[in-house]
């Protein structure tokens, strides 16, 4: 068994793109549900758009990456928006029913053949972070993500982090969207802002009661996190092809659990909490199928690395169970144990 | 409060009405007045008040056996709820339709009977959220820090003020959840006056509060009045109506029943009627109250 192999692969998640993505997304759902308690059950949607609505824009309409990033995040808005308006008046309850059809419905929108020209169907959309544009779309020569790399060719850093440059600037890149992120909410949750939100979280009539607009309020913090939402998506197509069968209710399921190990209520759970959780999830990921190849485990080697989803599994339950503040979470500021 | 060790005496205000008492009469100087007010649940009329004013800087009580519709008429009054008719307006204002926030930026503030202290939120953060207009609690000025320091400092001293005046001064840090039922009222009701309403609507604002501190409550809310605004309140101990209220408005199966100062209106006998089931010849305060308040010597 390659114990070292398995640690080093291991170790580079920790400042792997997918772990930023899953941060940025788990960032959002903590202004949902942590700070606004709105139960969002479909931010692989809120996702979904930020990195299909990146590609799309570079590809079927010719914008230069950084304008397409912006079609991402706008369609987020839009998507916040028309779950909103319906919802935000009704019991909380209902927004999670609600966001888990609507995200759904995106990938099933991703998925179908009707669209296959923009959405490029189950085979999903790539190329189009260039280098120099894309083949398949010529307009898009204005310049990739790729392009505006301005670190010069070559291997950077020492093991496990000894990558090329395209992989660095997804890293910085990738950085900076989470420090600015990060500052920006924990700014927002510290605020008289935050304040009203997580008045609103407890009891929306205590907070109308006083005067605030407890609709409008609450459609902020749905925007704002569907924004970080989208952001994560975007990161993950900065990093790789967009493809519907990513943007799954597992992968909802997922940043909860990340959310929620980290603690749903703080600003920095998530990040801590995204970090933890792909660092284990590709550690088991590794370690159960060399086990199984050693003869330790019953299994083969695929259905080893399936393991590591059943203890994720249980791991949210023990940890909503046990923990449910999260490794920051005041045990005091609990939202969802009263 | 300036008056917690000795009562104040309550200054009544007098010739509040115009005409004849009766249910539904006229105010000098109403500041909410309500026509038709009607709110069915299934068979159910909880509230049909033909007609009600209250006046403007006094002290009104509502009373009324349990189920009168009290509640429900707040209720109403506020935005929380919408009548199947009906009108009713707030200095002048028509309020039908506006939603519960606008009622509550316009100067009208309830408190509700079961009470909605943010048990996750401290005792101070419950209070600064009470204050109205602020920058900060709008979305882009709340990333600057700057721009709503200064407005929360002020804001800061204002609810300090207002939680040494209810004996709360000393959990301001705490979590609300960790306060007891009748602080939390206190809370309830300090952080309604954070909004420097024109007109406050308590329900039961004395319940579960223990009788030292009902006194300073009782003080506190004449204190209201002082200042110059008006209060209405609910409450089902008779002597603390009596005590304190300029006028009474008594409500039974959704209907006003009778109105008057706070003596004459207790010896109706739709009132005892309402309470007792029967006419009997017996003191409400005997058969509502909690505790015996000093006496006034102004008993008629
Ligand atoms: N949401 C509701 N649905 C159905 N019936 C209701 C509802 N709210 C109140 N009622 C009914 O309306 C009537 C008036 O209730 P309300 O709460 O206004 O009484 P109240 O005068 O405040 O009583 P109390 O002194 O006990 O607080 C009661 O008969 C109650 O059962
Ligand atoms: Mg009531």
């Amino acid at each position: 068994m390659d114990v070292l192999g398995i640690l080093s692969s291991t170790a580079s998640f920790i400042l792997d793109p997918t772990t930023m993505a899953y941060a940025l997304a788990g960032l959002g759902l903590a202004v949902h549900f942590g700070f606004a308690g709105l139960l969002n059950m479909g931010m692989a949607g809120f996702m979904a758009l930020g990195a299909y609505g990146y590609a799309i824009g570079i590809l079927t309409f010719g914008l230069p990456w950084y304008l397409a990033a912006f079609v991402g995040i706008g369609a987020s808005i839009v998507f916040a928006l028309i779950l909103g308006i319906p919802t935000l008046r009704l019991r909380g309850d209902y927004l999670a029913i609600v966001t888990i059809a609507a995200a759904e419905i995106i990938r099933l929108f991703l998925l179908t053949s009707a669209f296959v020209d923009v959405t490029g169907s189950a085979d999903g959309l790539s190329g189009f972070n260039g280098p120099g544009g894309t083949v398949t779309n010529p307009i898009a020569g204005a310049g990739g993500f790729n392009d505006s790399n301005p670190i010069p060719d070559g291997e950077y850093g020492f093991p496990p982090f000894l990558d090329d440059e395209r992989t660095w600037y997804l890293r910085i890149v990738g950085g900076i969207i989470l420090a600015v992120g990060v500052y920006f909410v924990w700014r927002l949750v510290n605020s008289p802002w935050g304040r009203v939100i997580k008045g609103i979280r407890e009891d929306e009539e205590a907070v109308r009661s006083l005067g605030k607009n407890v609709f409008a309020y609450k459609m902020q913090a749905l925007i704002i996190g569907g924004v970080f939402g989208a952001l994560g998506g975007l990161m993950l197509a900065f990093s790789t092809n967009v493809n519907s069968g990513v943007y799954v209710t597992s992968l909802t399921f997922f940043l909860w659990t990340a959310l929620l190990l980290g603690g749903a209520a703080t600003v920095f759970g998530p990040l801590v909490g995204s970090a933890i959780f792909w660092v284990l999830q590709a550690f088991l990921g590794l370690l159960f199928p060399a086990l199984a190849k050693a003869g330790l485990l019953p299994f083969d080697s695929i259905q080893a690395a399936q393991i590591r989803f059943i203890l994720i599994g249980v791991a949210l339950v023990l940890l909503v169970v046990f923990r449910p503040q999260g490794i920051f979470g005041n045990k005091k500021e609990l939202t969802f144990v009263k | 409060m300036s008056s917690s060790d000795k009562p104040t005496t309550p200054v009544k205000s007098t010739g509040l009405h115009v005409g004849e008492i009766k249910p539904g009469v006229a105010k000098k100087d109403p500041i909410l007045i309500a026509d038709g007010v009607r709110r069915q649940f299934g068979g159910l009329t909880a509230v049909d008040v033909a007609h009600v004013e209250i006046p403007r800087n006094a002290i009104t009580a509502l009373i009324g056996p349990n189920g009168a519709g009290k509640t429900t008429f707040f209720n109403l009054l506020t935005g929380f709820d919408i009548p199947n008719e009906g009108t009713w307006s707030f200095n002048g204002k028509s309020l039908a339709g506006v939603p519960a926030f606008k009622v509550a930026r316009m100067g009208l503030i309830r408190t509700f009977q079961l009470t909605k202290a943010l048990g996750l939120l401290t005792v101070m953060d419950n209070m600064k959220l009470g204050s109205t207009q602020q920058t900060g609690e709008k979305l882009w000025a709340s990333v600057f820090h700057f721009l709503w320091k200064k407005k929360d400092v002020e804001i800061e001293t204002q609810a300090l003020d207002l939680l040494t005046r209810f004996k709360l001064d000393a959990k301001k840090d705490d979590y609300a959840a960790s306060l007891s039922g009748g602080q939390r009222k206190l809370l309830e009701m300090a952080r309604a006056l954070m909004t420097k309403p024109e007109l406050v609507m308590l329900d039961e604002p004395m319940a579960g509060v223990n009788p030292a501190l009902t006194q300073s409550l009782l003080d506190h809310i004449l204190n209201l009045k002082k200042e110059g605004m008006t209060v209405l309140f609910v409450e089902h101990d008779m002597h603390m109506v009596r005590h304190i209220a300029d006028w009474v408005i008594v409500m039974a199966e959704g209907k006003v029943v009778a109105e008057g100062d706070p003596y004459e209106v207790m010896k109706n006998p739709a009132v005892i009627d309402a309470y007792l089931g029967s006419h009997q010849d017996v003191d409400l305060g005997t058969v509502t109250g909690r505790i015996t308040l000093p006496k006034q010597g102004k008993e008629k």
